[in-house]
């Protein structure tokens, strides 16, 4: 199943602590949906590991199985295991989950549309308990990360746009004081330039404020260049990974996932098998 | 000034029976506001809380079988996320609501079986003779009910510390958080189990205090559960999110309604205070189906 060779993932000096290790899940849907078939993957902590792989492969049933969301869409973990830092931690709520510091953004912001801002930050700290000093220092610490929502602290964030919406998400989550975040599709329905920004501070809050991150895209290009490592999900399964570096030089993920060959960029037209016709009937 | 008396009189009978609505839309708004579920059972457990306090009262001091009453209200509270919410949770609204209206059954059934169906009298100490008010300015006075009074005062205070609890605490931001998204609160860590076990047990509250304002007007009976249906345009008019709208559409269409029957009434035959507040609903439905004070439905372009 691994056309990669596996190096040691992180060539450095001392091995870090594991943050997020998955066994062999399975996750089944309304009983009878089998979604993920045996999915393993490891997060390291400190770094930036991505989850990557087409519509509808597993990504985001694999980050709430971790986040343990799944019970409201009415799907379970059947099979396998899940340890956050060392700890099983399948059985948790999702609320004591984010009070041992791991939690989701999920996929299309979600932001509470009728909260202003500020407040949506705020509810970000529900599980603290280190009292209100604290809060408001991580407050100004997620403003000075995004300076464009301190602009706009006072506004209702139904009506902020897209990529400020997905700013307040990411902020909202680091109000909880997380060690390991999981970001769904950050970059969804967000111009070039946006995601390209929205990555750059998941990378520095990587580094400052030493944010493990465990990001799913669909934007290949993107996150191979600001993760250390890299998971290809199909259909449930984990069919390739390794370091970011060596993904981007596997000759299928070229083809597959970043539209390159050796022949150069391939154009659609060559593709006998995409059924361009049909889709402009 | 001789004919502004009798309509300064209905106008203020009318306001009072407004407040008296606006006590039970509260409930329905609370848990529509906290969790997205239109509870069809507010006005079950108006009766429910009212037999209790009434049946306890006989055998014990009154201001303990408001606590037990109280406590009553929240274990039932807990019963109902237990047993109805939270393996129902993440399904369609619809299908919660449907679940409501089986809790509704069952608590008129229930509290019958268990504390009797005979019309009970409330007495609240409060001397049920009505003061004469400016009877230096018009002949005779106005009438004004003591019960009413009561009722507007405690509904106003009601009021003015749920808008607290709501828009500066930290557990009134996580219920509008949940409002919005069930899944994107459970996300940042809002435990959905306890807020709704927090909203129910406070619209229980509150339904134990329309109960003893109904209660203590009409006699506590069967009929009270259907005080619930009066609050429905009331909900309409206000907006199913807004606690101020639920107080300004009780008021609304309780003076609305006696006005209606003074004004209207004689010429077409009366009886416009039953239907006259379902029709003001339509019309609002038509015009601003939010409500006067609903959340807009944000909807970016």
């Amino acid at each position: 199943m691994n056309a990669l060779a596996r190096p040691a993932p992180f060539d450095q000096p001392a091995t870090p602590r594991t943050a997020l290790a998955v066994h062999n899940i399975e996750v089944v849907y309304d009983h009878v949906v089998l979604v993920l078939k045996g999915v393993s993957l490891e997060v390291p902590e400190g770094a930036i590991v991505t989850l990557l792989g087409a519509n509808g492969a597993g990504k985001t049933t694999t980050l709430k199985a971790i986040s343990n969301l799944l019970h409201a869409e009415r799907g379970e973990v059947t099979k396998g295991s899940i340890t956050f830092y060392g700890e099983e931690v399948h059985r948790l709520s999702p609320s004591e989950l984010v009070r041992r510091g791991c939690l989701q953004v999920m996929e299309g912001r979600r932001c509470f549309g009728h909260l202003t801002v500020e407040e949506n930050l705020l509810t970000g700290a529900f599980t603290r308990k280190d009292g209100k000093a604290a809060i408001q220092r991580d407050l100004e610490m997620v403003y000075s990360y995004f300076p464009r929502l301190k602009e706009r602290r006072k506004v209702l964030a139904g009506y902020i746009s897209g990529g400020e919406q997905q700013m307040c998400a990411i902020g909202r989550a680091l109000m909880a004081r997380p060690r390991l975040v999981l970001l769904d599709e950050p970059s969804m329905g967000l111009a070039p330039q946006l995601v390209e920004e929205i990555f750059e501070i998941v990378d520095r809050l990587n580094r400052e404020e030493k944010v493990t991150f465990l990001v799913a895209e669909q934007n290949t290009n993107v996150a191979l260049r600001y993760a250390r490592y890299g998971y290809i999900l199909e259909n449930g399964r984990v069919v390739l990974d390794g370091p970011a570096e060596a993904l981007r030089d596997n000759e299928d993920v070229k083809e597959f996932y970043l539209g390159l060959s050796a022949t150069g960029r391939k154009s659609f037209r060559d593709i006998k098998s995409y059924k361009r016709r049909k889709r402009w009937l | 000034m001789a004919e502004l008396g009798p309509v300064l009189e209905v106008l203020l009978g009318g306001l009072m029976s407004g407040v008296l609505y606006s006590l039970v839309a509260l409930g329905f708004v609370l848990i529509f506001k906290a969790s997205g579920v239109f509870n069809f059972a507010q006005g079950a457990m108006v009766l429910f809380a009212a037999l209790s306090l009434v049946r306890l009262s006989e055998w014990l001091p009154f201001p303990v079988a408001i606590a037990l009453t109280i406590a009553i209200m929240i274990a039932l509270a807990w019963a109902v996320e237990r047993l109805v919410l939270r393996p129902l949770v993440g399904q369609h609204g619809l299908i919660l609501f449907m679940a409501t209206i089986g809790v509704t059954f069952f608590l008129d059934g229930f509290g019958q079986t268990i504390w009797g169906s005979n019309v009970y009298q409330l007495d609240l100490g409060i001397s049920a003779s009505p003061w004469f008010l400016l009877e230096n300015l018009f002949p005779g006075g106005i009438l004004v009910s003591p019960v009413d009074v009561f009722a507007a005062a405690v509904a106003g205070s009601l009021v003015l510390a749920l808008s607290i609890f709501f828009h500066s605490t930290k557990i009134g931001r996580a219920l509008r958080a949940v409002a919005d998204d069930h899944q994107a609160a459970q996300s940042v860590g809002i435990p959905l189990n306890q807020i709704w076990l927090i909203v129910w047990s406070t619209a229980g509250v509150v339904a134990l205090v329309a109960g003893m304002a109904w209660g203590s007007k009409l006699g506590v009976q069967f009929s009270l559960s259907f005080v619930a249906l009066k609050a429905l345009p009331v909900l309409i008019l206000g907006g199913l999110t807004s606690i101020p709208g639920a107080i300004l559409g009780g008021l609304i269409v309780g003076a609305g309604e006696k006005l209606a029957e003074f004004y209207i009434g004689p010429a077409i035959g009366g009886g416009i205070e039953y239907w006259f507040a379902y029709v003001l609903a339509l019309a609002v439905l038509l015009v601003r189906p939010q409500g006067l004070f609903g959340e807009k439905i944000i909807e970016r372009v």
